[in-house]
């Protein structure tokens, strides 16, 4: 048992490793003339030379793979290239804001997507079952900016009643939760369906086995079937899933933050792309990559964890 | 006894015509695949004519969707961009499934320590979020065409072989390929005579979802402005175009958006049909 | 005195797959009185679980009762809602499943599964539970500390116990037991189908009983129920059934489990050198380590020494994790030998199959268990016995025809089969094509891993004479694996016993059948469930001193299970395989006349 979390931590200390080797080659290691990516074709050769010195490009690639994550260890991430604020202070309000975004999100999605598939799951293929699932199908498909259009256009355009960008929305309370609403509304819509289709279909698996019957002929009651027999038994996929949408809330809105001018993390990696700020850029990935690969590998853990046949050997 | 007889004898397998709402599925992937063959020789007008002096004009008989931001036609640009999105699709989902069906049903047979090793090496790359490592790669090497196919390629071939694998243990678990190995039939023999078959449907399932995904992948991507560049067009980057037009009330952006929606939500229509209640969960879980 | 259960006109409706619905249930009638004890017996699919289930007013998904009455203690159970169907289930009325390690919930302590109908009923909670729960462990014989413990920490029939306590928990008028004991060893099916009639005549409960072993159901019941297709064959007090059975079909039940012949004892011919022999193999079940090879613990096969000879019949016989089917795949190349020779007509045979030569793999062929499994669903029968032609002898496709249709009817299948798929055929049907390919490859040798235990009695035993029948009129050898010594009887020329991948017994049939014995052997002899009423108390007596599962590490595997242990010597010291006349070999640190003084009772020998 002991030995089985200690491998999935070793297997997430190597996925960070090969994580930070993946995003330090996408991005310093580009091919062609890195100071011409960054400063254009106009520069003077000491501008070139003062940049080359700065970035240590004049290294053996290892050593400034080496120089480049000691310093990451060290919590020195750099200064962006584009107006030499160091990156820390510039993650530090978006880390905070994608934050709240995931958050908020999370607070709606989880314990909707929880009721509606065990509800899903306690009638099975009844007709609100049917609905759910055909409706969660037809979601699940839609590209995120496509929920976001459709959105703005009813609350912010024909109806007017919340903002469609969230670049106000930071000066009071008031102001924030209008601005998160329909950001958060969009996450929802895209997360829900994702979440309850697999809930139903980790608690229809779990419905199908023999001891569900037994609990049935043993006389318990519906509520009790889903709740006592069938959900531990499905609490593993289910804990997955929460986590995958947890690391995806955190490395994968970026596509929301632009249509709703969120200025969150993702926001930040399409800017840093945009402005070839080298420095931004792999901070920017190396966070969200550590978020998702520690969720995932929280969620695989605790997973594991909640399985007796797991914890306790024969 | 007459082969006629034996096959008069023969039971029938019952055929009926799909659920309703596999046939709008079905409707709409076969629109779909017509637009990316023939939709260029369909459109009306060339892909950058200038229709209008004004941005947006509205939709009339001459501009049934109505116009973009630069008052070009926008049901021409829909049919001239839709090879470009189904075809990037369907490329790079084919170059991922490839390489992922071969090592994961690969992996799967030889068993052994170069399982554990590969499976060790799959969970690893399965573990980096894959919008991410589309951006950082194209971030790194430019959004090229066949970048665009390599990488989103590379997203799935791992995902895939995860899923070829398992599903290839279960059938080679099963008695009647050890029968086949019993007899002594060669590796690939047993994969191709005895694994693929009952494994068809299942992975078709799987390459539907990686289809979708591809096609909702590379619009997020274009719709950033890192995906297709111009002067050539996919949809995502016409939703792009024309975002300022939202604010203005008009459909332009809307319509390329709902060509995205309708033509993945047909896709998974098919899919849930062909998946049946099986053989899907493993594959949802990955559909992210 | 009322019936606890009447059940009147029932018809049960299924759902056929394709949209339509059929009738599995015609017209039954049935009656359980207070505290009697009802068989339902027939073959699968005959309607037995589902009339049982009926008993509780549940229909399993995609069925339906659509009519009849079922009253339970005068109340019309069809009428109840799904609160009053509440009230009955688990607490007037309760079921056993077959199979307990699928019906135990994994994520639920056992105590807590036990305790939750006194719960959900409000009959009892806190000590009271607690007590309740003690007493029921204790007349089931299960050790206190198991309510502590998850399902899997516990073994199969203890958790069948389980089960049982669990549905006696609210003291039930009618219990329904559905096959309690077929998914377990002979061996272990003793403890437990004693615990159960413990457990009924204690509670004074009425219980219906489902199975399709009648000689389990003789030492069980008062009445037997015989049901074929959904509808009742015969009925009546068991002492009349089985001794005088009216209907043809009871009679072919009976039968079934009563052997006819099992001499088929020529005495084995004995050539210079054996078809296959088997020289000190080991094998076990530890993958490769990532450092060097495994460090050969939890062997499956320990030390095998076995002999085929040219058209001889060998049959091994084993309980669950005896290592038995592992001894045909590591003959067939299908899994490594630790170490050992392992000769095929005096040529070594390579570890695994792909490094045999075609010649060696054509001469051995396997059929295994379940022939559901072992035919691929998307092959028509023709390829399936063609491709061995095709593949050993390169033949043509015409050549190939004329051989499959040789071949359906050598094993009694019509031509036009050749045209379908495994899934239109009926169980017994695809096990004769799975023969039909075995033979497609005209082998020396074949190996049958339990062929018949997937297969209802009566097909079975058409199958069983299939294959002596081909037997005879080819000098094929069949290396017959099962775990039923009455089966093995009926073909085995030769018997070896297994237990705990080692070989404790080895002689003809006829030897192996008369004492002395190993004591191993004279307890699955014992084992074999009987017609005749006081079977189960001999057979519990014999059973051992503990109830130890547990195969011991060193010395004599058996030693912890023996009730003619010797301590001091078996644990430590495992014993020579003794020959004792030629050809009959026991591993026993008893004396000849030691075994056969323990073993004098003629109805522990015989499986009559």
């Amino acid at each position: 048992m002991a030995s089985l979390v200690l491998g999935r931590l070793l297997l997430g200390a190597v996925t960070l490793l090969v994580a930070s080797l993946l995003v330090f080659a996408g991005t310093q290691a580009l091919p062609g003339d890195v100071t011409t990516a960054i400063l254009g074709n106009e520069a003077t050769p000491e501008t070139r030379a003062a940049l080359v010195e700065r970035l240590g490009l004049d290294h053996p690639i290892h050593v400034q793979y080496f120089e480049w994550a000691g310093r990451f260890l060290r919590g020195d991430l750099g200064l962006s290239l584009v107006n030499d604020v160091p990156v820390s202070r510039l993650l530090d309000l978006r880390l905070k804001n994608t934050f709240i975004l995931a958050l908020a999100t999370i607070i709606v999605v989880v314990p909707l997507s929880l009721f509606l598939g065990l509800l899903c799951a306690a009638y099975p293929n009844g007709r609100l079952d049917s609905s759910i699932s055909v409706v969660s199908l037809f979601l699940i498909s839609l590209p995120e900016f496509l929920v976001g259009i459709i959105l703005v256009l009813l609350f912010a355009v024909y109806w007017s009643v919340l903002p469609a960008t969230s670049i106000s929305g930071f000066r009071s309370f008031e102001h924030l939760v209008r601005a998160l609403v329909l950001p958060v509304l969009t996450l929802t819509f895209a997360i829900l369906a994702h979440m309850v289709r697999m809930t139903r279909a980790a608690m229809l698996e779990v419905m199908r086995a023999p001891y569900i019957e037994m609990a049935l002929l043993k006389g318990a009651s519906r509520s009790r079937i889903v709740l006592r027999h069938a959900l531990p038994n499905a609490l593993g996929p289910i804990i997955n899933v929460i986590a995958l949408n947890l690391g995806y809330l955190i490395s994968g809105v970026v596509v929301v933050e632009v249509i709703f001018a969120y200025p969150g993390l993702g926001k930040l990696l399409v800017e840093a792309i945009g402005n070839r700020d080298l420095p931004l850029l792999q901070a920017v990935a190396l966070i969200m990559v550590a978020a998702y690969i520690v969720f995932t590998l929280l969620a695989d853990i605790v997973a594991r964890l909640s399985n007796p046949r797991l914890r306790f050997k024969q | 006894m007459s082969a006629g007889e034996a096959t008069a004898q023969a039971i029938p397998r019952p055929r009926r015509l799909p659920p309703p709402l596999a046939c709008i599925g079905l409707a709409i992937v076969a629109i779909g695949l017509i637009m990316a063959l023939l939709g260029p020789f369909l459109a009306r007008h060339g892909a950058g004519e200038l229709i209008s002096e004004r941005p947006f004009p509205a939709a009339s008989w001459a501009l049934p969707f109505g116009g973009d931001h630069l008052g070009r036609d926008v049901l021409s640009r829909l049919l001239h961009a839709a090879p470009v999105t189904i075809g990037l699709a369907l490329g790079a989902t084919t170059v991922g499934f490839v390489i992922g069906l071969t090592v994961g049903f690969f992996t799967a047979e030889v068993r052994g320590r170069t399982d554990t090793m590969i499976t060790w090496i799959l969970d690893i790359l399965v573990s980096f979020p894959p919008k991410l490592i589309a951006l950082i790669a194209i971030a790194g090497l430019g959004s090229s065409l066949p970048i665009l196919i390599a990488t989103l390629g590379f997203v799935h071939a791992p995902r895939v072989a995860r899923v070829a694998r398992a599903v290839a243990m279960n059938i080679s678990a099963m008695d009647f390929v050890e029968a086949a190995r019993a007899r002594g039939e060669s590796v690939l023999a047993v994969m191709v005579r005895e694994i693929w078959p009952s494994a068809r449907r299942p992975m078709a399932v799987e390459f539907g979802l990686r289809v979708t995904f591809s096609i909702l992948v590379l619009s997020s991507l274009s719709f950033l402005g890192l995906g297709v560049q111009p002067p050539m067009t996919d949809w995502g980057s016409m939703v792009r175009e024309n975002m300022s037009g939202i604010f203005l009330g008009t459909p332009a952006a809307l319509i390329p958006a709902l060509a995205i929606g309708i033509l993945t939500v047909g896709i998974n229509l098919v899919i849930d049909w062909i998946g049946g209640s099986s053989g899907r969960r493993l594959t949802e879980e990955l559909s992210r | 005195m009322r019936p606890v259960l009447e059940i009147a006109g029932l018809v049960v409706r299924a759902d056929d797959g394709k949209g339509s619905w059929i009738d599995t249930i015609r017209n039954v009638d049935l009656t359980v009185s207070a505290g009697e004890v009802v068989a339902l017996i027939g073959e699968s699919g005959a309607g037995k679980s589902t009339v049982a289930l009926a008993a509780l007013g549940y229909a399993r998904p995609g069925t339906r009762l659509v009519e009849g009455r079922i009253l339970f203690d005068g109340q019309d159970v069809r009428a109840l809602d799904e609160r009053g169907l509440r009230r009955l289930r688990g607490r007037d009325a309760s079921y056993v499943a077959q199979s307990a390690q699928d019906a135990l919930n994994p994520a639920i302590p056992i105590g807590a599964q036990i305790a939750e109908p006194l719960l959900i009923h409000g009959i009892a909670s806190g000590t009271e539970a607690e007590a309740r729960i003690a007493s029921l462990i204790g007349l089931l014989d299960l050790p206190v500390g198991i309510v502590t413990r998850f399902p899997h920490q516990a073994s199969g029939g203890q958790q069948q116990r389980i089960m049982l306590a669990m549905a006696m928990a609210c003291a039930p008028r009618l219990l329904v037991l559905d096959e309690p004991t077929t998914a377990l060893d002979v061996t272990t099916q003793i403890e437990v189908l004693k615990a159960i009639r413990t457990a009924i005549r204690g509670q004074g409960s009425a219980a219906i009983y489902v199975s399709h072993d009648l000689a389990v159901v003789a030492q069980i019941a008062d009445r037997i129920v015989v049901m074929r297709h959904g509808a009742i064959v015969e009925q009546g007090p068991t002492a009349e059934i089985v001794e005088r059975p009216k209907q043809p079909y009871t009679v072919t039940l009976i039968d079934a489990v009563r052997p006819r012949d099992r001499r088929l004892a020529r005495e084995a011919p004995r050539g210079p050198a054996p078809l296959l022999a088997l020289r000190g193999v080991n094998a076990s079940y530890e993958q490769q380590g990532w450092f060097g090879p495994a460090r050969g613990g939890n062997k499956v096969l320990r030390d095998i020494d076995l002999t085929v000879g040219k058209g001889e019949v060998l049959a091994v016989v084993g309980e669950s994790g005896s290592g038995k089917s592992t001894l045909a795949r590591v003959v067939a190349g299908l899994h490594p030998r630790l170490s050992g020779d392992i000769a095929l007509a005096g040529t070594t045979l390579a570890d695994r199959v792909r490094r045999r030569p075609l010649e060696q793999r054509r001469r051995i062929q396997i059929i295994f268990q379940s022939p559901d499994l072992s035919l691929n669903p998307e092959e028509r029968v023709g390829e399936i016995i063609g491709r061995p032609r095709q593949l050993y002898f390169n033949e043509a496709r015409t050549n190939r025809d004329a051989h499959t249709d040789r071949l359906l009817d050598m094993v009694g299948l019509p031509p036009s089969y050749e045209r379908r798929f495994p899934a239109e055929l009926s169980g017994g049907e695809r096990q004769r094509v799975a023969i039909a390919r075995a033979f497609a490859a005209e082998p020396d040798l074949i190996l049958c891993d339990e062929i018949l235990s997937s297969l209802d009695v009566v097909i079975a035993a058409q199958i069983l004479e299939l294959m002596r029948e081909l037997k005879r009129k080819s000098s094929v050898a069949y290396l017959f694996i099962s775990h039923d010594l009455v089966t093995v009887a009926q073909i085995a020329d030769r018997i070896a016993v297994l237990y705990a991948g080692t070989v404790l017994e080895l002689g003809a049939t006829s030897a192996v059948f008369t004492p002395p014995h190993h004591p191993y052997t004279a307890l699955l002899m014992a084992a074999v469930p009987q017609l005749r009423r006081g079977w189960l108390d001999d057979a519990f007596k014999l059973r051992g001193p503990t109830a130890q599962r547990r195969a011991a590490p060193t010395g004599c595997p058996f030693q912890p299970r023996c009730p003619l242990a010797i301590p001091g010597l078996c644990e430590r010291e495992l014993p020579p395989l003794r020959e004792q006349t030629s050809g009959h070999a026991i591993r026993c640190h008893r004396s000849d006349a030691e075994l056969r003084q323990a073993q004098t009772s003629p109805v522990q020998t015989s499986p009559n």
